[in-house]
């Protein structure tokens, strides 16, 4: 059997109520294109992209209508066709806000003409594939959102002998990845085949917790028949194992160094989501245009996996399971971990909402944030080896340079600190505040240099 | 026995006193004491506004770098004066800037969206959801700015909107800089009309976020003449080099968003302002 246990258990890291059990059995079902799709400029990190149409214009599915804004950016293109009824600056799920094109859908829901399927891709060029991969429009599907085809093209020099991809999905209630594997463990199969040939390694590594034996099995299915060095790898549940740093060291026992990146210890993370894009972009051809978004939550009526287009709203969302029953107290855009409240249902999904999670009023509260005790939970809880009551004083006294000496940086800002700390301190939002600060001073520092 | 004690005494003294005195001629670092005395020149409080460690670290720079002696915005034109005459150079002063807060929409005036349950500061509110009050340019009114201004000059009113005491502003700037949402600009004392608004908001926006804003109406800039208020986009502006009669522009703005400053808002009593300091 092509599986092996976990090498390492991560540091720190909680096990919160999962509550995957929601969705985790509901098939994925597509969801009819809405009246109105909102698609933003900026659904990846990186530069927004430039805006290709205008206002009026008629569009097919998959036609281009964003193109990169920089170097790390991503394209983006029609989720259906349609006229373009507006292009506006929008808010956005993540707090921000950016350029958004408004799309009122014909119902015809007609393809591009100009899509070149590669059944044949196994004798494309790796430069060809992930031309392919940057022309859909790919960026990660995790969470958040780095462009593909910048990952995949390591600088010289950088060797990648291992693939991971992570399955982990260890948000709790989340089940779009568990779905996608269940249901489409041949064609993520094949896009990990693709990665492999993209990067010339051998070694392959699908991480999943031991949370989804069906997944588990259905992967393992496809990857018998592999003759190369393949493998899943069974983590043992926990929180926040699918964070890329944490599941190369849970999977292959090696740490990447601080302010270092997965490819200095020769390895690179996809989410399945993602593989399953380049599957679509490579072989059949598809821009990414749709994904799928788990709508859960005790409120909601007939929660489940969602294969929504890009830029439907959360208020079409939360239609399509059927409303609330009863009432909701907060809505989360992503997992209740890492996601962001929402203040409204607004916003539109992107390549990156991996869920859309309401919660009950009792599962809320609300607190004043009191003193620390130093009882030193959050240090126990870092899965990065922080002393986050120490890091969060010190930026309520405004101190970021200690804050920066003592590897604030190094956050990943997964929130296991703040579900543990008793005197209900916001942790991560001083993490974020001190990150922010520190990027802003280095911005001015260097734009100081080039004056 | 007291003989051997005073001597002992005695001696250590002496020696480390020889060595000092010897420390003193030989190991001096020689300041250049015009430094010393820019430095009493300056007015001493230390607010960084220069971009400078404090008064001291500004003075050796205008001593030993020659960098401009402009940069002290809160000494004025007396300091400056005196500056221009220790270094013997010109300077030409100009009127002294102070801060404001353009934004007019306190809590009765500009409704909040969410309930916000985090770190009472600006930059961390900004970074929520774009801020819990509707309007998403408006003053939040989590104090970053009064926490930065090192005299005390800004105050938060009892409905949660900055407001900079003109007469105790020492021109320093660093409220300007703090400003997650960059509502505080610097603008001539003497000046008494102003846009209290920032909003870049198309007019139906606006009016749904805040009863007093800009809603890009332009009739304000007809009342003036020679382009003193401009457009930039939905939103007037005031042009601070150019003059304009404030009692003629301020009645006529129908969203109530010009106000007349004159007078600057109630002085903040002595008591606390000495707390705040």
């Amino acid at each position: 059997m092509k599986r092996e246990p976990a090498k390492f258990k991560v540091n720190g890291g909680i096990h919160p109520a999962y509550n995957k059990q929601l969705t985790a059995e509901k098939a994925i079902i597509e969801m009819p294109v809405p009246s109105l799709l909102r698609v933003s400029m900026l659904q990846h990190l990186g530069a927004p992209a430039k805006v290709e149409v205008a206002k009026g214009d008629t569009v097919s599915r998959g036609q281009l209508i964003g193109e990169h804004g920089g170097f790390i950016s991503v394209r983006v293109h029609a989720p259906t066709s349609g006229t373009v009824k507006a292009i506006a600056e929008a808010p956005t799920a993540t707090g921000g806000s950016a350029i958004a094109v408004d799309i009122e859908p014909d119902g015809e829901d007609r393809w591009v003409e100009d899509i070149t399927p590669h059944p044949d891709w196994e004798s494309l060029e790796g430069k060809k594939l992930i031309s392919l991969v940057s022309d859909a429009g790919i960026a990660g599907m995790g969470g958040a959102g780095f462009p593909t085809h910048v990952k995949l093209s390591p600088p010289p020099g950088k060797v990648i002998d291992t693939l991971i991809i992570n399955g982990a999905e260890c948000e709790p209630y989340l089940t779009a990845d568990h779905r996608l594997m269940v249901e489409r463990a041949e064609d993520i199969w094949n896009g990990i085949r693709i990665i492999r040939k993209i990067l010339g390694c051998a070694t392959v590594r699908v991480a999943i917790e031991d949370n989804k034996p069906d997944a588990i099995a259905a992967m393992e299915a496809v990857m018998a028949e592999d003759t190369g060095d393949s493998a899943v790898v069974i983590l043992k549940t926990e929180y926040p194992q699918g964070a890329e740093k944490q599941q190369i060291f849970a999977a292959l026992g090696k740490e990447v160094p601080s302010g270092g990146l997965p490819m200095d210890v020769g390895a690179l993370v996809e989410n399945v989501g993602t593989t399953l894009a380049i599957f679509e972009a490579v072989v059949k051809g598809l821009p990414l245009t749709e994904r799928v978004t788990t709508v859960t939550g005790f409120p909601v009526k007939a929660p489940g996996n969602i294969l929504a287009r890009l830029g439907t709203s959360y208020a079409d969302l939360l239609a399509f399971c059927e409303g609330l029953q009863g009432k909701a107290a907060k809505v989360v855009s992503g997992g209740p971990m890492m996601g962001f409240a929402q203040h409204s249902l607004d916003a539109t999904t992107t390549k990156t909402t991996s869920g859309l999670l309401f919660l009950r009023p009792d599962q809320v509260r609300t607190f004043s944030s009191m003193p620390c005790i130093s009882c030193g939970r959050c240090v126990q809880a870092c899965p990065m080896y922080l002393m986050p009551a120490e890091l969060s004083q010190m930026i309520e006294a405004e101190d970021i340079e200690a804050a920066e000496e003592l590897n604030v940086l190094d956050c990943i800002e997964c929130g296991c600190c703040a579900f543990e700390c008793p005197a209900h301190r916001p942790l991560v939002q001083h993490m974020k505040q001190a990150k922010a600060g520190i990027m802003a001073k280095r911005r001015e520092e260097k734009a100081k240099q080039k004056s | 026995m007291i003989l051997y004690t005073t001597l002992a005494i005695g001696g250590i003294g002496l020696i480390c006193g020889s060595a000092l005195a010897l420390a003193a001629r030989f190991l001096a670092v020689h300041e250049d004491p015009r430094v010393e005395e820019l430095t009493a020149i300056l007015p001493g409080v230390n607010c960084g506004g220069c971009g400078y460690a404090g008064c001291g670290d500004y003075a050796k720079a205008v001593v030993l770098d020659g960098i401009e002696i402009t940069l002290c915005a809160p000494g004025g034109a007396e300091t400056l004066a005196n500056m221009a005459a220790f270094m013997g150079v010109e300077a030409e002063s100009g009127e002294k800037q102070v801060a404001i807060v353009l934004c007019g929409g306190d809590s009765d005036q500009a409704p909040r969206q969410f309930q916000y349950n985090g770190v009472a500061d600006c930059t961390a509110a900004h970074a929520v959801g774009g801020g819990d009050k509707k309007c998403r340019y408006g003053c939040l009114g989590y104090s970053s700015c009064a926490r930065a201004c090192p005299v005390g000059a800004i105050e938060i009113t009892e409905k949660n909107l900055a407001v900079v005491h003109p007469e105790l502003c020492i021109s320093c700037g660093k409220c300007v800089r703090t400003c997650p949402r960059h509502l505080i600009k610097m603008v001539p004392e003497s000046r008494h009309a102003h846009v209290m608004c920032s909003s870049k908001d198309k007019g139906p926006i606006v009016k749904k976020a805040c009863k007093v804003g800009c809603i890009g109406c332009r009739i304000c800039t007809k009342q003036v003449e020679d382009d003193a208020i401009t457009m930039d986009g939905f939103l007037a502006i005031v042009n601070y080099d150019k003059p304009i009669e404030s009692a003629t522009v301020a009645p006529k703005c129908p969203g109530k968003c010009i106000v007349d400053t004159d007078p600057p808002p109630a002085p903040v009593e002595e008591e606390k302002v000495e707390a705040e300091v």
